[in-house]
């Protein structure tokens, strides 16, 4: 917070750092998608630099929703989401292919990009529903994993393995958080843990190949294990300074796939090395630290399992990214929140910042009122 | 309502706090996990990767090394390489395949098979790596591609290297030919990449073949930057190739092509051995094929032509061919007979006929009686029969072997045959029989089992000529090997030299005398039965009955006091051996001495027989094709 005599007060209220970071992260983002497009702002940065903008003034505009309004709203927009996703699923029936999103005019909505938010405030506002003593019984934990399991299981169908577990974790972290016992999360733990082996042995050859692939990327280095390969390639490449800006091989000569989206973060590092990448991490890390703060500073139980449900969406954007391009877990096409190419993923994570402003401008307001 | 398990709000908060603070460890765990995973691969496997991101980037196109000279010992080009156009496709720049290649089809008149190969490899070629469309075409064809370059986007029309032989046909069998790589050789180089080059040709016969690792040099290299979908970026700094070692042979190629344009039309072999070091001078077999021909591909028709001549022009006669000596033994067979005690004054009465058992044996004429120097002179076989009977097979053999049949001698062809020197115990081992007295009769003038090639024959010429163990040699940067003592005596040898000398001065080979003043030839001719003619059929050859004739052979020294140069000559079915193997030797050995003259005989020669070699053999040619009903060919390009 900045406080100056000179600026006006509603600005001068803004968290101020937490903006200047994600602008730092973006911006970085934009020099990446610069050089990927071989020293061009087309016809990525430019682009994407318009979508950060709007997006970082609709989360700015945000913050001024009263937590009031976001539980107001919060049921309905479940409800309307969902049946976005019902009306994606029935359009992608009719047309006969899979589809992912909504033409609405110039718009095209993706509804699962806005069931990560949706899902988080819909399962925060129901545990703040749900008398303290109820919360280890089988009643709070039903109607929650009605609510999480509807959603997912569309999305999954759809089918869009990497926003199905992001949804899913999402909204596992706010039930945990909710103080549901450990069974629940136990138990099915263990059990795929059990099941894993079977199912693996019953397998056919093909989904076998899948996970022998990510297990091993080098064993079909030009098949399915071409874009894990080439990625690790590139960020091992680079070494400790990188091989500088413009210079990256792997992806100005398209050795890299998706150098500009789900794999920007191999291009970035092949270029800006590991300190690029460890200062960029530590860049995210710094962001999910402000969120988490925000939910422990918390006056009300939805703003706290909001507050750390929206982190956590960001957290598992950034993390689950960043193990599928470094080869430690399968590529299930989740980019990079704020440097990869795309619309869909600034609009979610700037979603979760302007809703996570809101409720910390609500603890200001009410803490220096009191 | 009062159980103690009872939650409250304060349990409540406790419980988040606790399990935020989980979960903040968990998110830093992850966290420091990634940061554990980047700088593992950047900086504990960075090496790994850097090499591998180097792969990607940089590929090399390998550039072929110019293949190294082949020389005579004079400094003078055996095989060099000429500057020759081609024409390639670069797949990457190609836009419109089968337009460009249905133009460069009607351009080169490319026939249909070379079309399919051309469209085969296009689909498998990767981006920059070039597809040889043609290879060594004439300089107009080269031209009219070159003006329609623009129009034809992903061709390349370039000068490159194509093996040249000065010498064409009469240094085939000496040199080989080289070649395209075939799978096979592909697959027992390791797949070596430069061997996949367009124009890289490889040998594949002769000497082109045995001395490929000096010949071939070490390949430079193209380095280019290369997308991932083989696009060329740019040009790094190439690796320079090293041309192949030069080879220096002692062949005397002038000597070696005078040879082989003296041996005409017949199926013949000539060795000249430089009987001080060993050296050879001259080793051509002829006919021959010509090795420009193969070093672009030979078509299936010129293959078919000189795989069905019953001249064998695709075998190395020198070093391949194995022939009875004949009466060519004899020289060796006296010296065994000197050491054997035989007293070289006492006689033999030739009656013509000598009768072992219930066969009887012949000699071509009645001598009356002979001494050792009458038997040399005039090839008195029955002189041979009886002296070698008396002394034994296992006396006689073993001057033969150390005179040089039978021997090996390390040459670098890859496809030497040596022959047989009989003796009793080779007989047991080999035919499971005793050796009887008939053999001792047949070995003695070089029949039987007795088994040699030109070069053996030659240096017997040169060890009778020296008495010292000669040891051929064609590599000029070899050692000369020492030439050890044979077990003759000086004064065995001094008679020999002066009854080989009366085979040229007065005997058999009288018409093979030196047109020279001062220097005379000593020799031995032999005549080499292949089928059991009579006498009249032996005295009334016809075209007819080629393959029955006896071949001719005839050895030779000069000087034949001051012996240094020896040479050998084997006419295969040229009858008798004086009438053909010893006037080619007479012209040979003219030519070391007086080339004036020896051109002047050549030219007769050949006016005689229908015009210089390649002329000859390009009418050979034609009317081969025209027997086997195949269009004439197009006139030689230029």
């Amino acid at each position: 917070m900045i406080t100056s005599a000179i600026i006006p007060k509603p600005l001068a209220r803004l968290p101020w750092r937490l903006i200047f970071l994600v602008a730092s992260i973006a911006g970085f983002g934009l020099l990446v998608l610069f050089s990927a497009a071989g020293g061009s702002v087309q016809p990525w940065a430019l682009k994407q630099a318009i979508i950060f903008c709007v997006f970082l003034g609709i989360a700015i505009s945000m913050s001024w929703v009263k937590e009031s309004t976001i539980k107001a709203i919060t049921f309905p927009l479940y409800a309307v989401t969902l049946i976005m996703l019902v009306g994606v699923e029935a359009l992608g029936f009719v047309s006969k292919g899979a589809q992912r999103w909504l033409e609405l005019g110039p718009i095209r909505l993706q509804p699962s990009e806005f069931m990560k938010p949706a899902i988080v405030l819909t399962l925060a506002r129901f545990y703040e529903l749900v008398p303290v003593g109820e919360i280890r019984k089988w009643r709070a934990i039903w109607p929650a994993m009605l609510l999480l399991g509807v959603p997912a299981f569309l999305i999954l169908v759809q089918p869009d393995l990497g926003t199905c577990i992001m949804v899913g974790l999402c909204g596992v972290t706010v039930m945990f958080l909710a103080g549901l016992p450990w069974w629940v999360f136990v138990a099915p733990a263990t059990a795929v843990g059990v099941a894993a082996p079977i199912v693996y042995g019953m397998m056919h050859g093909y989904q076998r190949k899948r996970i022998d692939v990510f297990l091993n990327p080098e064993s079909d280095p030009l098949g399915a294990g071409y874009h894990i390969s080439q990625s690790k390639i590139a960020i091992g490449s680079g070494g400790i300074w990188g091989k500088g800006f413009l210079q990256g091989s792997q992806s100005h000569l398209d050795y890299l796939p998706e150098g500009h989206t789900d794999f920007v973060f191999a291009t970035m590092a092949e270029e800006w090395g590991l300190v690029g990448g460890v200062l960029l991490i530590f860049a995210f890390a710094l962001v999910i630290r402000w969120g988490m703060r925000v939910s422990a500073n918390a006056r009300t139980r939805f703003s706290q399992l909001a507050a750390a449900g929206l982190s956590a969406t960001i957290f598992f954007y950034v993390s689950i990214n960043l193990m599928m391009v470094m080869g430690l877990a399968p590529v299930v096409g989740v980019p990079l929140p704020l440097v990869s190419f795309g619309g869909s993923a600034v609009m979610t994570v700037m979603l979760c910042l302007g809703l996570l402003m809101a409720l910390e401008r609500q603890q200001r307001t009410t803490s220096s009122l009191a | 309502m009062n159980r103690p398990t009872r939650l409250t709000t304060a349990h409540q908060s406790i419980t988040f706090s606790r399990r935020m603070m989980l979960l903040g460890t968990a998110q830093a765990g992850v966290g420091a996990l990634l940061i554990g995973r980047l700088g593992w691969l950047s900086i504990a496997q960075n090496q790994k990767y850097q090499l591998l991101s180097e792969s990607n980037r940089v590929q090399l196109i390998p550039v072929p090394p110019r293949r190294g000279w082949i020389i005579d010992r004079n400094g003078k080009p055996i095989a060099i390489n000429k500057a020759s156009f081609r024409v390639d496709i670069i797949p990457q720049q190609l836009t419109d395949g089968s337009t460009v290649v249905k133009e460069l089809t009607s351009l080169l008149a490319l026939p249909p098979d070379e079309v399919d190969r051309i469209n085969k490899e296009l689909s498998h070629s990767r981006g920059f790596q070039p597809v040889s469309v043609a290879d060594n075409i004439p300089y107009e064809q080269y031209a009219a591609i070159t003006v329609r370059l623009p129009e034809l986007a992903g061709v390349a029309a370039s000068r490159g290297f194509t093996r040249y032989y000065p010498g064409g046909s009469a240094v085939g069998q000496l040199v080989g030919y080289v070649g395209a790589a075939n799978e096979k050789e592909y697959e027992a180089e390791d797949k070596n990449p430069l061997l996949l080059v367009p124009g890289v040709k490889i040998g594949k016969e002769g000497l082109e073949k045995t001395l490929e690792q000096t010949l071939r040099g070490v390949p430079g290299g193209q380095r280019v930057e290369v997308t991932a979908r083989g696009k060329l970026v740019k040009e790094l700094d190439p690796k320079p190739d090293r041309s192949g070692g030069t080879v220096q042979l002692t062949i005397d190629a002038d000597l070696h092509e005078y040879a082989a344009r003296r041996i005409g039309d017949q199926s013949c072999s000539v060795v000249v051995i430089d009987v001080t070091n060993g050296d050879i001078l001259a080793m051509p077999s002829m006919p021959s094929f010509n090795p420009n021909n193969f070093s672009d591909g030979i078509s299936t028709n010129e293959w078919k032509m000189l795989s069905g001549d019953d001249h064998l022009p695709l075998v190395d006669k020198a070093l391949e061919s194995l022939y009875p000596s004949g009466s060519t033994i004899k020289p060796s067979m006296a010296m065994a007979l000197l050491n054997a005690g035989i007293d070289r004054k006492q006689r033999v009465n030739c009656t013509g006929s000598y009768p072992l058992g219930n066969h009887v044996f012949h000699c071509d004429k009645r001598h009356g009686p002979v001494d050792m120097d009458a038997a040399v002179v005039h090839s008195c076989d029955i002189y041979f029969y009886e002296m070698c009977r008396r002394v034994g097979a296992d006396k006689l053999a073993p001057m033969v072997r150390s005179m040089g049949f039978g021997e090996k001698f390390d040459l670098p062809f890859d496809n030497q045959r040596y022959g047989t020197v009989p003796d009793p115990e080779w007989m047991l081992r080999k035919y499971h029989r005793q050796w009887q007295t008939y053999d001792t009769i047949n070995m003695s003038i070089g029949q039987g089992m007795v088994l040699i090639n030109p070069l053996q024959l030659a240096v017997m010429a040169s060890r009778l000529a020296t008495g010292k163990r000669v040891i051929p040699r064609l590599m000029k940067n070899k050692p000369v090997a020492p030439q050890a003592q044979l077990e003759v005596d000086a004064d065995h040898l001094n008679f020999i030299h002066s009854a080989m000398a009366g085979v040229v001065d007065h005997g058999t080979a009288a018409a093979a005398k030196l047109p020279l003043d001062g220097i005379q030839m000593a020799g031995k001719t032999g005549t080499a039965q292949t089928h059991n003619l009579s006498a009249s059929e032996r005295g009334n050859y016809t075209a007819a009955n080629w393959k029955l004739r006896d071949h001719s052979l005839f050895m030779a020294f000069v000087p034949f006091d001051k012996p240094r140069y020896a040479a050998a000559a084997i006419v295969e079915h040229g009858g008798f051996g004086a009438a053909v193997a010893a006037p080619l030797i007479r012209d040979t050995i003219t030519f070391l001495y007086d080339k004036q003259k020896a051109m002047a005989a050549l030219d007769a020669f050949e006016q005689s027989i229908g015009g210089p070699l390649e002329e000859r053999m390009a009418r050979k040619t034609a009317s081969w094709r025209s027997a086997n009903g195949l269009p004439p060919l197009p006139a030689e390009k230029a």
